[in-house]
């Protein structure tokens, strides 16, 4: 019972003691503080960009996460040197970052669209550069989907299909192309899911909680997914093609690493990584 | 400009407000009687219990969309409850987002009606009891109207935090409309696809919601109010 009125008194007791002088010398003891970290900080980057140069950010595609990776290790036997930091996520959002002045060098979107708008707009400092051709695949860790076809997602036993959001991944978008120009996009269109990017698409169905999933063949690939599930192409021609390209960004303009990086990506050894992880090269497919 | 709500926002707004709704009354329901036992109880238990309900505050919502997408899945535990009632599985449904939200918005409901029940002096429940009032009289006609402003501010945090979920609804909705695509996920869609004048709408509205349900929880609730 005298509890409650314990807290009470020391609730305003401790509101006017916050009221006076107090408070103010605690603000000063802060600002002080906030003046010091962010000297620190000052340093800090200033120290980070004298070594610019053997430094490299990469935003990419959430659908190269292994192809790059393998990429990056590989060049990086050549150039012991080299810091390279790569960021996997979704093509548009990092178009729009670097619109914003995010701090990447080069710039890999699933879908060549987006390089080429950022190019059109200045802040690009190289060509576009076509670097592969992305395929679509049915997988599902739970049927045989090395037999399925598309028009096999109307079995009611299906009860959730995922793709990646049309709206704005790429290949979410030719997904829906496919499932239109098989006429299966309004017989299925309500066991649909989206997932924000093609990756979370796979996770999805990764969980069980659809069943089938249209996501990328570099992912039904990689070592993780090839071991729960199988895949089945969905022919090529019945989407636009996923042609996806880089660029190097404006900020990256007088970086020699970045350029030897982007040679390395149309070189030979590049190429065959690229290939051997479920993308076709643009210079094949015509 | 003529039209600034397309029908999708429309949609994705009447969505929202119907989810925030039903998970407001779901948790002053549940919320209330583990308030009281929390305010009430001098069991050893009452320390985890009360960081148990406290835990979505502090985790990031990947962990508990990440922990309820497996959990509802066809191989958790929630998920086998679920299909063994008949249910089927919950992500990707309204009522998935239902259960998700509770979880996630229950320590914005059980606070502040914890603080209220913890105010209450045990002289007033004493005299309740010699009066003979039930367990449930004494309830309704002392507790309750004690703990009124509690129940405000329990009532407009709980609505309000659903309503600004984002993390957990994007792990575990598969953004169908009408269903699980709610206002902050089509915000984030708009922005994606780079369809910045809705965006900008939509989020307007929501900063002009936020700020009046909170102005509404300042003017209107005495316990704001310093002596």
């Amino acid at each position: 019972m005298n509890s409650s009125f314990v807290t009470c008194a020391s609730v305003q007791s401790a509101n006017n003691f916050c009221g006076l002088s107090d408070a103010q010398i605690k603000m000063r003891v802060v600002s002080q503080f906030a003046a010091r970290v962010l000297i620190f900080v000052c340093l800090l980057v200033a120290g980070k960009a004298a070594h610019a140069e053997e430094k490299i950010t990469i935003a990419a595609a959430a659908d190269l996460k292994f192809a790059l990776g393998e990429i990056v290790v590989l060049f990086k036997s050549t150039h012991p040197a080299a810091q390279i930091e790569t960021i996997y996520g979704s093509s548009g959002k990092f178009s729009t970052q670097i619109r914003q002045g995010a701090p990447y060098d080069l710039y890999f979107s699933a879908d060549i669209s987006y390089p080429r708008a950022l190019k059109a707009e200045g802040f690009a400092s190289s060509e576009v550069q076509p670097y592969a051709v992305g395929r679509i695949v049915l997988w599902s860790p739970s049927r045989d989907a090395g037999k399925m076809t598309l028009a096999d997602l109307a079995d009611p036993s299906i009860r959730k299909i995922a793709i990646a959001n049309p709206q704005h991944a790429p290949y979410g978008k030719r997904a829906e192309e496919a499932l239109r120009a098989a006429g299966m996009w309004e017989k299925i269109k309500a066991k649909l899911v989206y997932g924000e990017n093609v990756a979370q698409t796979a996770q999805f169905v990764q969980t069980g909680n659809a069943q089938v999933g249209i996501i990328a063949l570099s992912l039904a690939l990689s070592t993780e997914m090839a071991k729960q599930g199988d895949y089945a192409l969905i022919p090529d021609k019945l989407h636009q093609p996923l042609e996806q390209g880089f660029i190097i960004t404006e900020r990256a303009a007088d970086n020699l690493l970045v350029r030897d990086f982007a040679a390395f990506i149309a070189g030979k050894e590049a190429r065959n990584i690229m290939s051997r992880h479920g993308f076709e090269l643009p210079g094949e497919v015509e | 400009m003529n039209f600034y709500f397309s029908v999708a926002d429309l949609s994705a707004i009447w969505l929202t407000i119907k989810l925030a709704t039903v998970v407001t009354v779901i948790l002053l329901l549940i919320g209330t009687p583990i308030a009281w036992w929390l305010a009430r109880t001098r069991c050893w238990w009452k320390g985890p219990a009360g960081a148990v309900v406290a835990l979505p505050i502090v985790l990031p919502p990947t962990v508990i969309g990440f922990y309820l997408l497996v959990a509802m899945g066809p191989d958790g535990p929630l998920g086998q409850f679920t299909q063994s009632l008949g249910l089927g599985l919950l992500p990707f449904t309204f009522a998935g987002l239902v259960v998700a939200s509770v979880f996630y918005s229950l320590p914005f409901v059980v606070q502040p009606l914890q603080n209220a029940f913890e105010n209450i002096p045990e002289r007033s429940l004493e005299t309740a009891a010699t009066l003979r009032a039930s367990v449930l009289d004494t309830f309704f006609s002392v507790v309750l109207p004690l703990s009124k402003p509690g129940f405000l501010t329990a009532s407009v945090l709980g609505f309000a935090h659903t309503v600004g979920e984002f993390g957990v609804v994007l792990m575990i909705g598969g953004n169908i409309p009408d269903q699980t695509r709610v206002v902050s996920v089509q915000i984030y869609d708009h922005v994606e696809a780079m369809q910045y004048t809705s965006a900008h709408w939509l989020s307007a509205a929501m900063v002009v919601f936020a700020f009046v349900a909170l102005l509404l929880l300042y003017t209107l609730n005495p316990t704001g109010r310093r002596k």
